[in-house]
């Protein structure tokens, strides 16, 4: 299992088990590590959607894959998995709390399951898609909402935690969030921001006085519309991170193992290498309710 | 810009840990130190090693067979790097220029903001030396538009195609008036 960024694990970011922070594997930027197929500014790597792959440092980031586990629960450890756990993870979330989750993709649906391992006492899930909003109900077994219902996404967080505001708020949308006009305008549309920032806005405003906002949601690295102020008022904790994949592979191992974690069943679709295009759309417009597409190399349809 | 590689062992911290060292004598220096006051955990195992600075055995240098861009606010290159995509044509002269500013300005991501979007238009110009007329339709995944949301695909191409027989009358008509008006 080759994690999605590419660690040295010499350096002291790596030393100390941030190894999405790599400093030895990106030349092009400060501000990101070495990631596969992430765009120049992640190092101008090739990514791993294709047959074959050059993996740096190959003897410090992978993983054998355990005998007896699912080879698609194994393709889900090396990004989606972790990166939802660790959303959860970064929540620092006591037992009982109350845990709002923006984004029903793939690593939100994630953290919403994960939150449980916590302790989490209510866990609740917000999105506009109505498919990925059922889905997320039964499979991270949380609440539901879809924002296009409500007038005001704040204010319904506020009436359901009794008016006090959710205990972690997580960011698990990013820079293509929906759901504000003047965001995806400067966020999306033109771009003139490091993203459209509306899951973060609300989720800022949504939690409680001291309460804690993890982002997991991907923002590029140009600045974006963030209500700063609220953030210093109300004393929030900000924590985000690229997920530090091989930190976190034994404990996940161990929860895919036992059968607490079922990666596997976010994999909606199965597609062929040769139509990675089509993947894409599918996955990028929220096509034929398209939850996670894997690709499936011609090398790999005999295993 | 030539690429410098870096130590393979130190790489000096200047004067910052001999300046950190110097004010241990201020009354009360370290009393309220909490090691649980470190909102890092458990992200981060903390164990001190950012105090050692880049001062680490480095691991193996990969050769530098293209040109790599590299961040002015580190010291040389990285001991690895992704070669899929040297600077090249207009947007590699962009990227150049860019790269003479650090990660704190404009100057460095506006240029590379806009060098994406122009080598989008030097990949079709480069399919096209090579005698290959890209297939849009097909690279943009839009066969699974077509299957799966037919009507509005040939919605929004109807749309474009209006938008488009519009404005080229628009502009007809422009170019008539201003033809006049000489």
């Amino acid at each position: 299992m080759v994690p999605f960024n590419i660690a040295c694990g010499a350096c002291p970011f790596c030393q100390q088990e941030l190894f999405g922070n790599c400093h030895e594997s990106n030349s092009e930027a400060t501000a990101v590590g070495g990631i596969f197929g992430y765009s120049h500014t992640a190092g101008g790597y090739d990514g791993g959607q294709a047959e074959y792959v050059r993996v740096p440092y190959a003897d410090v980031g992978p993983t054998i894959i355990p005998e007896g586990m699912d080879l698609d629960d194994a393709v889900m450890l090396t990004d989606v998995t972790p990166t939802g756990y660790q959303a959860a993870e970064m929540g620092g979330i006591q037992k009982g709390d109350t845990v709002v989750v923006f984004g029903a993709g793939p690593v939100g649906i994630m953290a919403a399951r994960c939150a449980w391992f916590f302790g989490a006492g209510r866990v609740i899930i917000i999105d506009h898609l109505d498919y990925r909003l059922e889905f997320a109900k039964s499979y991270a077994y949380c609440e539901a909402y879809n924002f296009k219902d409500m007038e005001d996404p704040v204010v319904f967080l506020k009436r359901t935690t009794g008016w006090l505001g959710a205990d972690v708020c997580i960011d698990a949308v990013g820079c293509e969030a929906a759901g504000n006009v003047v965001q995806s305008l400067v966020g999306r549309k033109l771009p003139l921001t490091g993203g459209s920032a509306t899951a973060l806005h609300w989720a800022i405003n949504s939690v409680k006085k001291g309460g804690i906002v993890s982002i997991v949601g991907v923002y590029g690295p140009l600045d974006a519309l963030v209500p700063i102020g609220n953030v210093v008022n109300k004393g929030i904790t900000i924590r985000a991170n690229q997920a530090s994949v091989k930190r976190l592979m034994p404990k996940l191992i161990d929860h895919v193992m036992a059968g607490r974690l079922n990666p596997k069943g976010l994999i909606s679709h199965r597609i062929p290498l040769e139509e990675v295009a089509e993947g894409y759309h599918i996955f990028s417009a929220k096509r034929d309710n398209c939850i996670k597409p894997v690709l499936i190399p011609p090398s790999a349809s005999a295993a | 810009m030539e690429n410098k590689i870096e130590p393979a062992t130190t790489i000096e911290s200047t004067m910052d840990r001999e300046i950190a060292n110097q004010y241990k004598n201020i009354p009360g220096w370290g009393m309220d130190a909490d090691p649980l006051n470190n909102p890092t955990y458990p992200i981060k195992h903390y164990n001190g090693a950012d105090h050692e600075r880049l001062n680490y055995q480095k691991p193996e240098q990969q050769p530098v067979t293209v040109e790599v861009l590299q961040s002015i606010e580190r010291p040389g290159l990285s001991r690895v790097f992704g070669t899929s995509t040297p600077p090249q044509g207009l947007s590699g002269v962009i990227r150049r220029f860019a790269f003479r500013y650090s990660e704190s300005t404009y100057a460095h991501w506006v240029p590379l903001v806009m060098a994406d979007r122009i080598g989008v238009v030097e990949g079709i110009i480069d399919d096209l030396k090579h005698g290959i007329v890209p297939n849009i339709f097909a690279e943009k995944g839009w066969k699974a538009e077509w299957k799966y949301n037919r009507k509005g695909l040939i919605k929004n191409v109807a749309t474009g195609v209006v938008v488009a027989a519009a404005l080229a009358l628009l502009l007809k008509n422009i170019n008539k008036r201003s033809a006049k008006a000489f």
